[in-house]
């Protein structure tokens, strides 16, 4: 049973400088998986998303989205597409309540769907706090809950478990094991509990390039991966 | 009369401005780039430099050198003072937080220049040149076939007095002297590190705190300076600060924020051209067309001419 | 909802207190509040670009002078009747606010004060440069007999001080409005955080636009009535002073709140008036005041309201 294709990227590069952050990635994530994407410090993973969600303008290559070439799409019409996407450094609204952050990534004033969206990652009952009283770990999850909230096809989440203490990591993969049916997630992920626990496949970046893909079990035992991670040169 | 001698009086005329612009404008970039914050109260240090030189020249009231002297050094001391104490009990509070800094010296600006309203009057009142001299200046003549040199005579000669001269000579002087301690001494180069980078400058052992207070200090008395030597040809008035700001503005954004060398050479083009323009040109429409004319290169081109790109 | 219900009690009562003061207020003071109302709608205008998108202008003299000598020229040499030239002063501060925001909206930070700072500044040269016409800093009077809406005398104390009620409610109501739909949200969230906005799918830029027209036309609809009500045209409400009031007026009674800006200008407007009678530097006071807000009440008066008591306040 193939499955439909939702992104596909075609040759994508970015040239920082005369540095290249990442060269001539192909890559295809079909709908409805969880994806890991890993790789050392460098290797570009972050470029990549970026490039996916039009935050990072692609210097060569091709993004295309749901059958669509979206490479010159700007990032606020990517994410109209049904693209989601959470910062690696928390970007929340500090100054507004929860209620407020989560009504902003709805597009509605709905009060029902925003309590909702809050009691998927546990905050239902701080809607009316201000987001930027709440502990780290709080503010990460808001920022998914926010992601989530926008009901996406695709949720691009960059090191959500960043800075979370070990019991919130426990919820956070409960959280996306529940939303595993419902839509495709490309998750940039350090953790390698987290990773092996949620991704039905994986990618590997190293320096800017495609390294390897395949089953958790795959990578694991995939000797460009070890020495990668290695740092054997 | 013809062209020339026009021209090569506005140059002339043009480079006294250029050169006390360029101090001036010298002090705001500093501030800009070592402390990242815009001194929108900047003008009215040099309008303090020019009322303070009032002052202690009338207070010396021997022989106009004297005052000059006193003068070229009070002021500037006056307006760092100034300027320190607001940087400790203003700018250090708000945390350099760069709107709220806007805000805050719009304020300072205002205190001062209505401080100097009362203290000072509403006259505008003039300074003894400290020497002056008319010197007449030669012209190129080729109706012999050869170059050669001539003074004219009569009403309309071209002449420049001796203190303006003076005032390109002092100015330059100054800048270079600034830059050697810049590049070569270790305030400078404490200044430096501060400004590439706060954070690591700290950590190093920088006294951060000290070295912003002594830039915002040093670059009003850098504009005060300026002031000093231009009052003796220019008048000081408490409304006197706009001008040189706006100018400054102008100077440091085609310059490029916070890089020095652009900042003097934008001076010296900005200066020059403003006192060509404006012999031939309506003054109101040369400033139109220059104030459009840094609005648009800041729109289209806001790292300045030699300013880098922010990544 | 109750929070609704309040905001709206707040807005209409503030109106019908007004009201009330055209008839309870003195001579002196109801010519005072009168001009305030009209300042305060400056204010207003102000405040969305300032206040709720988070763009500090220093150039919004521009637009008030495009609604005033809009209105001024039409009504002084184009011979128009009060209501069109009231329409030319405010497609004049639309276009000039929609040709500043394509332009200016390409820098951020401080670059954006500087820009918006150089165009008033052209502007207010311009002005001066075209005086034969706009006769520079002495300004033109509009005279009296044209100064009629609908047979309604506009120099009459009365009539001018309903007037400006009318065009300061009218502004008030209209932000008041906006901030309560999505549109006024996503201008809040644009000011917080506007990476993340873009990220949630909102054309920021297309925001931040509208936010400078809307915010310039207001002015510039301040800046017409001004000259409608009190009948003079002058390149002062040009200057960088006219720039730099509404941010101190709106700083002081708390950027992003609704009744701000009229707070502020009530406030400032009888500190300079009673100052001025004991020295003609009264500016010091302005000084003075922009200095103590960003030192101790960054959020002025209705923001420290609204952060220790009322939280709910639009």
């Amino acid at each position: 049973m193939a499955a439909m294709t939702l992104l596909e990227t075609k040759g994508l590069t970015k040239v920082y400088g005369g540095l290249s952050a990442n060269e001539d990635v192909d890559f295809v994530l079909p709908a409805g998986q969880v994806h890991a994407l890993i790789g050392p410090n460098g290797a570009g993973k972050s470029t990549f998303v970026g490039m996916v969600s039009g935050r990072i303008p692609a210097t060569a290559g091709e993004v295309w989205f749901d059958g669509q070439d979206i490479t010159h799409v700007p990032a606020h019409k990517r994410m109209k597409m049904g693209m989601a996407y959470t910062f690696q450094i928390t970007a929340i609204y500090a100054r507004l309540s929860l209620f407020e952050n989560i009504a902003l990534a709805l597009g509605s004033r709905d009060n029902r769907a925003a309590k909702a969206a809050l009691e998927r990652v546990g905050l239902a009952d701080r809607a009316d706090q201000i987001a930027g009283d709440l502990s780290y770990g709080h503010q990460r999850l808001l920022e998914i809950a926010m992601g989530v909230a926008q009901a996406p096809r695709l949720l691009i989440l960059d090191e959500p478990t960043q800075g979370l203490a070990e019991s919130e990591i426990e919820g956070f993969n409960t959280l996306i094991r529940s939303l595993a049916g419902e839509t495709t997630i490309l998750l940039i992920e350090h953790n390698m509990n987290v990773v092996m626990a949620l991704a039905e496949e994986i990618t590997v970046l190293d320096n800017g390039r495609f390294l390897a893909r395949g089953t958790p079990d795959d990578i694991r035992n995939n000797k460009q991966v070890q020495d990668a991670y290695l740092g054997s040169g | 009369m013809d062209f020339g001698p026009h021209l090569m009086l506005a140059t002339l005329e043009g480079a006294v401005g250029a050169a006390v612009l360029a101090l001036t404008a010298l002090g705001l970039s500093l501030v800009f780039g070592v402390m990242r914050v815009v001194n929108v109260a900047h003008g009215e240090f040099y309008m303090l430099g020019a009322v303070v030189a009032w002052f202690v020249s009338t207070a010396i009231g021997t022989h106009p050198a004297l005052g000059f002297v006193g003068a070229l050094i009070v002021a500037p001391l006056v307006a760092a003072g100034i300027a320190i104490a607001a940087d400790r009990l203003v700018l250090k509070r708000v945390d350099y937080d760069p709107e709220a800094t806007i805000v805050a010296t719009i304020g300072i600006l205002y205190i001062m220049q209505q401080a100097a309203l009362m203290g000072f009057g509403p006259e505008a009142r003039p300074v003894t040149e400290p020497f002056n001299s008319r010197i007449m200046l030669p012209l190129l003549d080729w109706s012999k076939g050869l170059p050669s040199f001539y003074y004219p005579t009569g009403w309309g000669a071209p002449s420049i007095t001796s203190y303006k001269l003076f005032v390109i000579a002092a100015a330059t002087a100054i800048l270079i002297s600034f830059w050697l301690i810049l590049s070569r001494t270790k305030v400078g180069l404490i200044m430096r590190a501060t400004q590439l980078d706060k954070e690591t400058a700290q950590a190093f052992g920088i006294p951060v705190n000290r070295v912003y207070s002594l830039v915002f200090g040093l670059g009003a008395g850098l504009a005060a300076l300026a002031a000093v030597l231009i009052v003796p040809i220019q008048q000081a008035h408490y409304l006197m600060g706009g001008d040189p700001l706006l100018l400054s503005f102008i100077v440091v954004i085609i310059g490029g924020l916070g890089s020095i060398r652009g900042t003097v050479v934008a001076a010296l083009l900005i200066g020059l051209s403003d006192g060509i323009i404006s012999v031939f040109f309506s003054p109101t429409l040369a400033k139109i067309l220059a104030t459009l004319l840094v609005a648009m290169v800041l729109v289209f081109r806001p790292q300045g001419l030699y300013g880098k790109k922010p990544a | 909802m109750s929070i609704d219900r309040r905001s709206i009690a707040l807005h209409v009562g503030l109106i019908t207190v007004l009201f009330v003061g055209c008839f309870a207020l003195n001579d002196y003071h109801q010519g005072n509040v009168a001009r305030i109302l009209v300042l305060a709608t400056y204010a207003i205008g102000y405040n969305v670009m300032f206040g709720y998108t988070g763009l500090l202008s220093l150039g919004h003299a521009m637009f008030f002078a495009a609604g005033l000598y809009g209105l001024g020229m039409a009504m002084h040499y184009g011979g128009l009747p009060a209501i069109p030239a009231f329409v030319v002063g405010l497609i004049c501060a639309a276009v000039l606010s929609a040709l500043v925001a394509v332009l200016a909206l390409r820098t951020i930070g401080v670059a954006f004060m500087i820009v918006t700072l150089m165009f008033a500044q052209s502007v207010f040269l311009a002005i001066l440069y075209f005086g034969d016409w706009t006769r520079g800093d002495e300004g033109f009077v509009i005279a009296q007999s044209t100064r009629q809406v609908l047979g309604l005398d506009l120099t009459d104390p009365v009539t001018r001080y309903l007037a400006a009620l009318a065009l300061f409610s009218a502004a008030l109501l209209i932000t008041a409005r906006m901030m309560h739909v999505r549109f006024g949200r996503v201008l809040i969230a644009v000011r917080e955080n506007e990476e993340r906005t873009r990220m949630l799918g909102y054309d920021v830029f297309r925001h931040k636009f509208l936010a400078v027209v809307i915010s310039g036309t207001i002015s510039g609809a301040a800046g017409a009535g001004y000259g409608l009500l009190f009948g003079y045209v002058g390149a002062t409400f040009a200057s960088v002073q006219y720039s730099i009031f509404p941010l101190l007026w709106v700083l002081l009674g708390g950027a992003g709140t609704t009744i701000g800006p009229l707070v502020g200008t009530i406030f400032m407007f009888y500190l300079i008036d009673y100052s001025s009678a004991l020295t003609n530097a009264y500016m010091l006071i302005a000084g003075v005041v922009l200095v103590l807000l960003t030192l101790f009440a960054r959020a002025g008066i209705m923001g420290e309201i609204r952060k220790r008591w009322a939280p709910w306040l639009p």
